[in-house]
């Protein structure tokens, strides 16, 4: 088994608000990211995928087939987006960075074909970012 | 969903790395520049991972507010800016950044409820980083 890491850059706005809180709980627990207008980040995507390496290419995955998909299945839809009002996922959820995380496994998962998803980074600074495998 | 976050902290502090069980040529031999009776400093960059299932009312693992505030108060405010020989876990170990990931992993999974801790990584500088998740005590020297 080898693993293989793709990196990506998007830039997104969003902001923090669940409806079934009042005002004044939303801006307590989210703060400054509670600003309706938005804020905006420079995210870094890392996609790992794992599998073996096929004996006549070399490759796990083939790497322009893979940017390909992270390019039409998330780049496209989140990259200079005001992510709650422009990206379905985020219509209903908080995208925080753990939700992104999370709706890129889903936007990708299923496109995969030869090498296996391993896990979804998203960096939201260089000084966050969250890791989901999949897990339920 | 169980997702994984991790923050990354930076702090400052010196050290010398130097065993009392270990004659002075010894220590030389081991611990190499590391054994200046004077000490030296790093930035040390510390990566706290914790793990849980997103809470859907919040689409949090947990508060990022709440993890930055312990670790602040317990980390930081302990070991930023400190002569780490001095410090009481290190009056018998060794302050190795092995053991200063130990430690930091000790306090963390001791007192921090919000999340379930997975790991703590720890950058030296831009060429060693120690990764510590559990299991093992404080080790080596006095």
């Amino acid at each position: 088994m080898v693993y293989l890491t793709r990196k990506a850059e998007f830039s997104a706005s969003h902001y923090y608000h669940n409806p079934a809180f009042t005002p004044e709980e939303n801006a307590s627990l989210f703060g400054k990211c509670n600003n309706p207008n938005g804020h905006g980040h420079n995210y870094t995507l890392e996609v790992t995928v794992k599998g073996a390496v096929d004996p006549k290419s070399g490759f796990v995955v083939d790497l322009k087939q893979l940017k390909d998909i992270m390019n039409r299945e998330v780049l496209d839809a989140l990259d200079h987006r005001f992510l709650n009002k422009e990206v379905p996922e985020f219509f209903t959820q908080i995208p925080t960075t753990e939700n992104i995380a999370i709706a890129i496994w889903q936007r990708l998962e299923p496109k995969l074909k030869a090498a296996r998803l391993h896990r979804v980074r998203v960096y939201e600074t260089p000084d966050l970012f969250v890791d989901f495998y999949g897990e339920a | 969903m169980k997702a994984h976050l991790t923050r990354r902290y930076m702090l400052s502090a010196s050290h010398r790395l130097h065993s009392d069980e270990m004659s002075a040529e010894e220590n030389r031999a081991t611990y190499g520049k590391c054994n200046n009776p004077y000490g030296h400093g790093h930035n040390y960059m510390i990566e706290v991972t914790v793990s849980g299932p997103v809470d859907q009312q919040t689409g949090m693992v947990c508060n990022l507010v709440d993890l930055d505030s312990f670790v602040r108060e317990q980390i930081l405010d302990r070991y930023d800016h400190q002569n780490l020989n001095l410090l009481r876990e290190f009056t018998k170990a060794v302050p190795t950044t092995e053991n200063l990931c130990i430690s930091i992993y000790q306090i963390v999974k001791r007192g921090f409820d919000k999340a379930h801790l997975e790991k703590v990584r720890i950058e030296e500088t831009m060429l060693n980083s120690f990764e510590y998740a559990g299991e093992e005590s404080l080790v080596g020297g006095r």
